[in-house]
């Protein structure tokens, strides 16, 4: 691990004051202390929010403010997330295992790398990592990655699950940098890859994420079902999150859906929810929502399997949702 | 460097350290505490756990620099003082032979720790509303984050469910029942725990 200096923030204005060309900001740590280890990220300056004063979880209008220091475990068992976003508390307890899951924040969690092997493994190219070294996860190991929204350039996954929850609840980040405040609308914080893999984010240099905005909870039922390759600890092949309201005479009022594992960004099935909106809510509808969604895949030789199993995935969730 | 003061098995310690230095290091290379585990080093494995104010997380991808303050338990640290006595935790892994090679026992104990205490669904209870009986569907869920490559994992689950107690609900923490038999077993023989 290369030398760093390391500070503690005592609050947002200082933390970001503090924030010079080769700064990091620290949550928990977990993914970032693990790519100091692996010589991926090499920050000369960390500065350690993760004892800030951003650690309430509070009532908001009709909504609910999240600071982005909350443990993601205190989020997952918040009596609030609980009740009106089990969503959300769902999509958490998925993520990782219970002894990161007490050490990772919220701030954090959205802001893991988008990542594979290859970005993980210095020996290896990656346009993620080295802008112009090429990628070969394209012609390599695969499985795991993106089949929407990808580039020639980069193939890499976002790996949270709360985020695909947030993306679907139309969750806001607050965040603060040396230019001021702004508010990043869910799914916008992270972006495809294009030609700047080397981007996970649409965050300017300096700003730090304090809080996440949870309006108030989409009408009906709602839920987040996870595919992995073990049963417990393992990044999504692919996720679902969903919330579908289904009116008195049988059609789908409001509904949303988003996936994982699927992209370089939390992925909302817009086209999806257009085709399911208004109409009639049944097994045939939702059929054709998710192959609208799917039709725009383009799977690498390797995750063509993703395909299948997203579109069963979506229609098993909706399905699931419907009022009984 | 960095001066810091961690509390390490409720003693305090005042400490100057490289700020690359992980806890796990820290505890092991200059504390001595060998107990806790590398095993991945990379947070897959589960075998450094340790508790930081009283709760699990993986020594090795906390700064130990970023700990100053913070008040740590070690598998050392988690029975209580006195003679030979053990954690009820430990007594019922003897119990039930929950280990082969013991590598990632210390971390299974502490993560065990952890998780007795740790209130809330899980990502396998079926009502979020409610804190679930600790069947051995969450304890196994629960526990995902500590691997066992002797595939110890049925008696490390019934140890844990021993020590919870039948009908136990997640966060009700140690059994009193358990509790009275590891006080019993370390009085009554305290070299047994060490056979």
């Amino acid at each position: 691990m290369k030398t760093f200096a390391y500070d503690r923030a005592r609050d947002v204005a200082g933390a970001v004051a503090g924030f010079r060309p080769g700064t990091m900001y620290l949550g928990g740590g977990t993914n970032l202390v693990d790519l100091m280890r692996l010589g991926v990220a090499e920050p000369e300056y960390l500065v350690d929010v993760s004892k800030l004063p951003l650690r309430a979880i509070e009532a908001d209008g009709d909504g609910v403010l999240i600071g982005a220091a909350v443990r993601n475990s205190d989020l997952a068992a918040h009596p609030v997330l609980r009740e009106r976003y089990p969503m959300l508390a769902r999509a958490v307890l998925t993520g990782a295992s219970g002894q990161v899951r007490n050490m990772a924040t919220v701030g954090g969690n959205l802001l893991q790398r988008t990542r594979c092997s290859y970005f993980q493994d210095v020996t290896k190219a990656c346009n993620k990592r080295r802008p112009g070294s090429g990628c070969p996860a394209i012609d390599g190991d695969h499985r795991n990655l993106a089949i929407l929204g990808h580039s020639s350039d980069c193939v890499a996954t976002h790996p949270s699950d709360m985020a695909v929850a947030l993306a679907a609840l139309d969750a806001r980040v607050h965040v603060t940098g040396p230019e001021g405040a702004r508010v990043i609308a869910m799914p916008g914080l992270h972006r495809l890859p294009g030609t700047e893999p080397d981007r996970d984010t649409v965050l300017r240099p300096g700003e730090l994420i304090t809080a996440i905005r949870l309006p108030a909870p989409p009408p009906g039922a709602s839920a987040y079902r996870k595919v992995r390759e073990r049963a417990s600890f393992a990044f999504a092949l692919v996720s679902v999150a969903a919330a579908l309201e289904v009116t008195g005479d049988g059609l789908v009022g409001d509904c949303r859906l988003a996936l994982g594992g699927v992209a370089h960004a939390p992925w909302r099935a817009r086209r999806a929810e257009e085709v399911l909106t208004g109409g009639r809510a049944g097994e045939d509808e939702f059929r054709r929502a998710a192959d609208a969604e799917l039709a725009e895949a383009s799977p690498l030789p390797g995750n063509r399997y993703k395909i299948p199993l997203a579109r069963n995935l979506i229609v098993a969730v909706l399905r699931e949702l419907m009022p009984r | 460097m960095a001066e810091i003061t961690i509390r390490v098995n409720g003693t305090g310690v005042p400490l100057s350290v490289d700020p690359r230095t992980s806890l796990l290091d820290l505890l092991r290379e200059r504390l001595g505490l060998t107990g806790t585990k590398k095993g991945c080093d990379h947070g897959q494995c589960g075998a450094c756990t340790v508790l930081i104010d009283g709760r699990r997380a993986n020594a090795c991808l906390a700064l130990a620099v970023a700990q100053d303050g913070s008040d740590v338990t070690t598998v050392e640290g988690l029975a209580p003082d006195g003679d030979g006595e053990l954690h009820p935790l430990q007594a019922a892994f003897i119990e039930r032979d929950a280990f082969q090679c013991g590598y990632c026992t210390p971390g299974q104990l502490c993560s065990a720790t952890g998780m007795l205490a740790e209130s809330g669904p899980s990502a396998v209870t079926a009502d979020l509303a409610e804190d679930p009986r600790l069947t051995r569907a969450e304890i196994r869920e629960r526990m995902s984050g500590n691997l066992c490559r002797c595939g110890a994992y049925v008696n490390i689950v019934a140890a844990i469910e021993d020590v919870a107690g039948s009908g136990a609900r997640a966060g009700d923490g140690v059994s009193a029942a358990a509790r009275d038999m590891a006080g019993a077993r370390g009085s009554a023989g305290a070299g047994e725990g060490a056979r």
